[in-house]
């Protein structure tokens, strides 16, 4: 029996898998120890807890374990890795070069910086959601000193060529971070072969924890530093202070180890049935795909179907399916997505774009329910809609002047 | 965000969705919004010119579930009322009855111009001076 809800948003967040949930309750109860606590036995177990667990998770991105910093999660890593790296290397330069697709937290860090005085260069992308090597090489100046570039968009799931952005930043010296959230877990991410100085990620988006996440810090070829954004106690190499979270970082530990294991057969189904969520839908007349289909994480797809608004579209299964949609007739803004305008798309499609993210444990008889309920969804839509109309009519809807609105 | 059971009503079972001939000279069209904005009406009533009646109205609407309810429940007031009755509407009323959250009072304000512009082109094809129309709260 198909049990609903089904969950389709695994780019928002995970189910904690039951193996990691098992691993972590220990360490709320009788191993509750502070792992900081050298004196007895409770911080023993705690601080052994955590230093295996960091052996898993340096594991994954093939760091050395001493190179990795716990956080709370992804966003403060992202904000460690860019203040942290402005602070530090105030004196070689104050100059930032990230791309228009970035999550919000490098986005609005990078703001930040600019406030403070930084300068913050934003390359745009192409229609497919890629970045222009050449454009991002001419960025540089002599003033820059860090690159920041996601390994995979959230939206649209467009991995970007890390490597080859790696050898950039060799060539003139500079810094190279990746927010690499979305991928890791996902697909190989190795900080050696890359060449990779900092990287963000966290536990919640491959079955861990909410709650605790890691940035990377290089330590050798070159040594990286970046300044504390969080003071106290000095732990994490003083690189951020505050009691370590030892379940969510058990936990964390454990979902490293798990998705390392199980990575490539979950890629392998998770993008055969990806794949045929969205030759279903494609069979829609007037749907698209974002971001360039042959450079993607294998588990998410993001598509357009026009002249339907995508929250009237999920209202006629969002009790049933878990989507999310680049509309955003919920914020006050009605903006639609940034990421999907970066593409270049119209306002008309960003709005009417959902995004599908599949996760481990969804099933093909889900992803059969999904086909199904999506396609009666579009059509009972495009009925409603005079936009679909006035198309068959063979009228261009962004001919028509609409009134300032 | 949770939606009332009315606007669940209206988006499940939308009432008089549809199109009216538009060359008509009875029938007048309204059609507001932008597809950059997310929603785009088109409500159309038909006029008996002898009572000045709406006997019918029709919509459709892209937007979400909030602007289908509203222009879904504006159609229903509008069938059996006078011009000058339909003109009084008030996208308020629409908020109250579909018990729309702040976010949504937008939805509600394109329902009301969506019903202004139908009485206006119906009015101004047949040679009457159009109504004034308010001005927007939210556009």
């Amino acid at each position: 029996m198909l049990k609903l809800p089904i969950y389709l948003d695994n780019s928002a967040t995970t189910p904690c898998d039951p193996r990691v949930l098992e691993a972590m309750l220990p360490y709320f109860t009788e191993r509750f120890g502070n792992a900081a606590s050298r004196s007895h036995p409770f911080g023993w177990i705690g601080e052994e807890a955590v230093d295996y667990a960091r052996e898993q998770v340096a594991k994954l991105i093939n760091a050395d374990p001493k190179e990795i910093i716990f956080t709370s999660g992804a966003t403060e890593s992202n904000n460690l890795a860019l203040k942290g790296v402005y602070e530090m290397y105030a004196s070689k330069g104050n100059h930032i070069i990230t791309i228009t697709t970035e999550h919000k937290a490098i986005l609005d860090t990078c703001k930040h910086i600019e406030k403070l005085g930084g300068q913050v260069t934003y390359i745009r992308v192409n229609d497919e959601g890629e970045i222009d090597l050449a454009e991002l090489e001419s960025a540089i100046t002599d003033k820059t000193i860090l690159i920041s570039v996601m390994y995979a968009n959230n939206e649209i799931g467009v991995i970007h060529p890390i490597k080859e952005i790696a050898a950039i930043c060799k060539r003139h010296n500079v810094l190279l971070h990746t927010d690499a959230t979305q991928a890791a877990g996902k697909v190989p991410v190795d900080v050696i072969a890359e060449d990779i100085h900092l990287l963000s990620f966290t536990a919640h988006k491959m079955y861990g924890p909410k709650g605790v996440g890691a940035l990377y810090v290089r330590r050798k070829n070159p040594r990286v530093k970046v300044t504390a954004q969080m003071d106290g106690g000095g732990h994490e190499r003083s690189m951020r202070s505050g009691t370590m979270n030892v379940p969510g970082i058990v936990g964390f530990g454990v979902a490293c180890e798990l998705s390392m294991k199980e990575m490539h057969q979950d890629a392998e189904r998770l993008s055969k049935l990806r794949n045929k969520l969205e030759s279903s839908l494609l069979k829609l007349e007037e749907s698209y795909v974002n971001g360039n289909p042959a450079h993607r994480l294998p588990h998410i797809s993001n598509i357009s179907f026009k002249y339907v608004e995508g929250e009237g579209l999920m209202m006629a299964f969002n009790k049933d399916i878990a989507v999310s949609s680049g509309s955003a007739c919920t914020s006050a803004s009605l903006e639609p997505s940034y990421v999907l305008k970066a593409l270049g798309l119209g306002d008309d499609l960003a709005h009417s774009s959902i995004r599908f993210s599949l996760g481990r444990f969804t099933t093909e008889e889900q992803i059969d329910f999904t086909i199904q309920r999506l396609t009666e969804a579009v059509l009972k839509l495009r009925e409603l809609s005079p936009l679909w109309e006035m198309f068959k009519e063979g009228i261009d809807v962004n001919k028509i002047e609409w009134a300032a609105h | 965000m949770a939606y009332s059971e009315k606007v669940l009503e209206h988006y499940e079972h939308p009432k008089n969705v549809g199109t009216l001939d538009k060359n008509k000279n009875t029938v007048g069209t309204g059609l507001v919004g932008a597809p950059e904005c997310g929603d785009v009406m088109r409500l159309q009533i038909e006029v008996d010119p002898e009572t000045q009646t709406i006997i019918d109205a029709k919509f459709k609407t892209f937007g979400c579930g909030s602007a289908i309810a509203s222009s879904s429940l504006a159609t229903e007031w509008l069938k059996g009322r006078t011009l000058d009755d339909a003109s009084t509407l008030d996208n308020m009323d629409i908020v109250e009855e579909l018990a729309l959250p702040p976010v949504k009072i937008h939805c509600s304000v394109l329902a009301e111009d969506a019903v202004k512009a139908a009485i206006n082109d119906y009015r101004v094809k047949n040679g009457l001076e159009p109504i004034l129309l308010k001005e927007s709260l939210v556009h």
